[in-house]
């Protein structure tokens, strides 16, 4: 078994992300842990897929510095990130979570009942042989989900997960959320659905322009932000 | 999946298919460069399992023009030349590249021309007269313009006729750089004057509104010669299968079966290789 | 061979003979094409996925070869197997092998631009998700490969395309013999020249219907493709 752990915690120090002359992270800091989860919320444009990217280890950072359990440059073994828009391969469903699996280093034997299993997880054992990208979006979305877990995470990273689902996909992938946190897996997920912060959230982090504005148990920060655009914000006045 | 199935299937045909008739070539062949007219004229299909029968060796014909079929021999691509060009085998032979040239057969050459003949030659006896009057009157006129036996005989004919060809022409005389068959089809589609040896006329399928209009002058008689290319100068040569070539040509059992070639009961080519000054 | 009037009842009748010339015409061009594919398939994933100064330059310079000329890769084969050419002990010249040396220069190139292309978009859609994946650079590699396969598969059916078409390379290399390097298209050009007009028109019927098969084949590879993997 590979050692627990190692990827927490994940620190952000003072980190940058140019692009160009345009900053979109600005000397952030931030100390992920293992617990409940993590959401990030802010405006469009705030960074908030930048700073999951940097947390995941895929983008590099300008200036300052990323660890995770105190060590730079780690490859993602027990990491795993679900994208806004996810890419199916072009196979089956199953294929696609084999295939995550695969890359994952799990040995063959267990690719057949832990498909099942994930499949099963996520609600698509029915679908498992139809050629994945002519699932619906959010099927995808679940899909792209049960490879995110094939890879056993220790920290799980959704970006906007269910921007575009109808409500009863978003509710199906929040319940799988729900369920993989409190199994013990570390979910930092960004959102601009505030309901969905509040469902999910066991801790926010407010990110506007780059910067982290305000962070806080999820409780505190909706009864009480501390901050002019917490604020601004939680009225949904603070758009760009 | 199927697709990797039908490739492999494919891939493994292909090897087989190719290693098959390899292995016959490599053990007793020879490749005689030759000249388009003597391969259009039929002679070779005819001629070649009779050899192979005899000796059990495969020939390999490439057919080009003269010029090309000689320049062949000097880069060694061919083991024995087998063309119709006097002047052109005696230099090839002071240049070192051919051991000795044999006479083998000739044909004769004719002016073929449209049936309507607008230049008014048919019958005539004297055919440098009749290029003369080709040129005099610009009849569209098909060179075959490739430095083959067939071009070097047109170009004697124009200098007999006391015309300087290369500088004398017009828009009328279109050299075409092809094949005897090639010439022929470009006359029969231009309604054009074309001097053609009478093996590939006689075998030629597209006539159309062609026909001979002069032949029988003795300057159109077409002398066929044969040279193993020199071992000396080119190591791969295949020296022994290429004597028995033309050892078979110049005996009389080769020599009869030449005569014996005939389209439609008609004799393409007369054996002369006993004939001291062809 | 030699028969006029019955030179289409030839065709359809399978005489022995010209199945010999459309057998090697199909062997030439096909062992042509695996080889081809064997080189060009990797070079296009090579030029796709990696970064390498001049990379701008040598995918035009790919994309400019598919049009190379095949008498001009004839041409460069002819010099270099001739035996007073550099590869002359080989032996090669004049030998269904020539055609095939002359076939695959002519249609690698076609094979590794278009594998090029398609490996490099679909390496743009799958690149978040292999890194997320954490898959290594074989591992990338093959993925593509293996999951571009229908789009190869008809880049593989241009290439067949393009060599059971040509004529101008394999009859300089080929010297278009009697029984040993004469293939569908060398024979349709000799028969054609000599004036025999239905036997060339009915070889050339022969050839037309393979393309036509090959681009059905081409067409089905598609449509299986979208069908089975979406």
């Amino acid at each position: 078994m590979r050692p627990p752990d190692s990827e927490l915690p994940i620190l952000l120090e003072r980190v940058q992300v140019a692009a160009g002359k345009v900053l979109i992270l600005d000397a952030v800091s931030l100390n992920i842990s293992s617990g409940a989860p993590t959401v990030l919320i802010g405006p469009n444009g705030a960074g908030k897929t930048t700073l999951l990217r940097v947390a995941m280890g895929l983008t590099q950072v300008t200036q300052g510095r990323v660890t995770w359990g105190g060590r730079e440059h780690t490859a993602p073994t027990r990491r795993a990130i679900m994208f806004q828009r996810p890419v199916m391969l072009r196979r089956s469903a199953a294929a696609n979570i084999r295939y995550a699996l695969k890359t994952a280093g799990a040995p063959r034997s267990e690719w057949e009942p832990r498909t099942a299993d994930l499949l099963k997880l996520v609600g698509l054992s029915g679908l498992a042989q139809r050629p994945a990208r002519r699932l619906s979006g959010g099927e995808q979305q679940r899909l792209a989900l049960a490879r995110a877990l094939a890879r056993d995470p220790v920290v799980l990273f959704l970006d906007e997960p269910t921007a575009s689902l109808d409500p009863a996909a978003t509710k199906a992938i929040e319940d799988i959320v729900t369920n993989v946190a409190a199994r013990g897996v570390k979910v930092m997920m960004s959102t601009h659905d505030l309901g969905q912060a509040r469902r999910i959230a066991g801790e926010v982090v407010l990110l506007h322009r780059g910067q982290v504005i305000e962070r806080g148990s999820a409780d505190t920060f909706f009864a009480n932000p501390q901050t002019e655009e917490a604020k601004k914000f939680i009225a949904g006045e603070l758009l760009v | 999946m199927l697709t990797r199935r039908i490739l492999t299937a494919a891939l493994a045909a292909c090897a087989v298919t190719l290693a098959v008739p390899q292995s016959f070539a490599q053990d007793k062949s020879i490749v005689v460069a030759s000249t388009t007219s003597t391969q259009d004229s039929g002679l070779f299909e005819y001629l070649l399992p009779l050899f192979k029968k005899k000796t059990g060796i495969t020939v390999k014909v490439i057919a080009q023009g003269t010029g090309q079929a000689l320049d062949t021999g000097r880069r060694g691509d061919a083991d024995v030349v087998f063309v119709h060009a006097k002047a052109q085998e005696l230099k090839f032979l002071s240049e070192g590249q051919g051991v000795k040239r044999y006479p083998v057969m000739y044909n004769d050459f004719v002016l073929i021309g449209p049936k309507n003949d607008p230049a008014g030659i048919k019958g005539m006896k004297d055919v440098a007269q009749a290029f003369k009057v080709l040129h005099d009157k610009q009849q569209s006129f098909i060179s075959r313009g490739d430095r083959s036996g067939t071009h070097s005989a047109e170009l004697r004919l124009w200098k007999a006729a006391g015309i300087d060809i290369a500088k004398d022409h017009g828009p009328w005389y279109k050299a075409i750089g092809q094949g005897m068959g090639a010439a022929l089809n470009t006359a029969q589609a231009s309604n054009s004057y074309v001097l053609s040896d009478r093996g590939t006329w006689i075998h030629f399928k597209n006539k159309g509104n062609l026909e001979i209009l002069v032949q029988g002058d003795k300057r159109m008689f077409n002398q066929y010669g044969v040279m193993l290319v020199n071992p000396a100068k080119h190591p791969s040569v295949k020296k022994d299968f290429g004597q028995q070539f033309i050892d078979y040509l110049i005996s009389p059992e080769g020599q009869k079966d030449i005569a014996n070639y005939k389209i439609n009961g008609q004799q393409l080519f007369y054996p002369d290789a006993n004939d001291p000054d062809a | 061979m030699e028969t006029d009037a019955s030179a289409l009842q030839l065709v359809l009748s399978a005489d022995p003979t010209l199945m010999a010339i459309v057998r090697l015409s199909l062997a030439v061009s096909l062992t042509a094409v695996g080889l081809a594919a064997l080189i060009g398939v990797p070079v296009g994933a090579v030029i796709a996925l990696t970064r390498f100064p001049g990379r701008e330059a040598t995918i035009i310079a790919l994309n400019a070869l598919m049009g190379l000329p095949p008498v001009v890769a004839g041409l460069a084969v002819f010099l270099a197997l001739s035996h007073s050419g550099p590869l002359g002990a080989w032996g090669l010249l004049f030998t269904p092998t020539a055609m095939v040396i002359a076939q695959t220069i002519l249609v690698a190139p076609i094979i590794a631009a278009l594998s090029r292309q398609t490996i490099e978009d679909l390496w743009l859609e799958y690149r978040d998700e292999f890194a997320a994946m954490n898959v290594g650079p074989f591992g990338r590699v093959a993925t593509l490969i293996w999951d571009a396969r229908f789009s190869l598969v008809t880049a593989l059916l241009a290439g067949f395309g393009r060599a059971a078409a040509e004529v101008g390379a394999i009859i300089i290399v080929g010297g278009n013999i009697d029984g040993f390097t004469r293939t569908m298209t060398t024979a349709i050009a000799l028969e054609t020249s000599k004036g025999n007009l239905p036997l060339a028109i009915g070889l050339g019927l022969v050839l037309i219907a393979i393309v036509i098969v090959i681009n059905a084949l081409a067409w089905g590879a598609r449509r299986a493709g979208e069908r089975l993997a979406g």
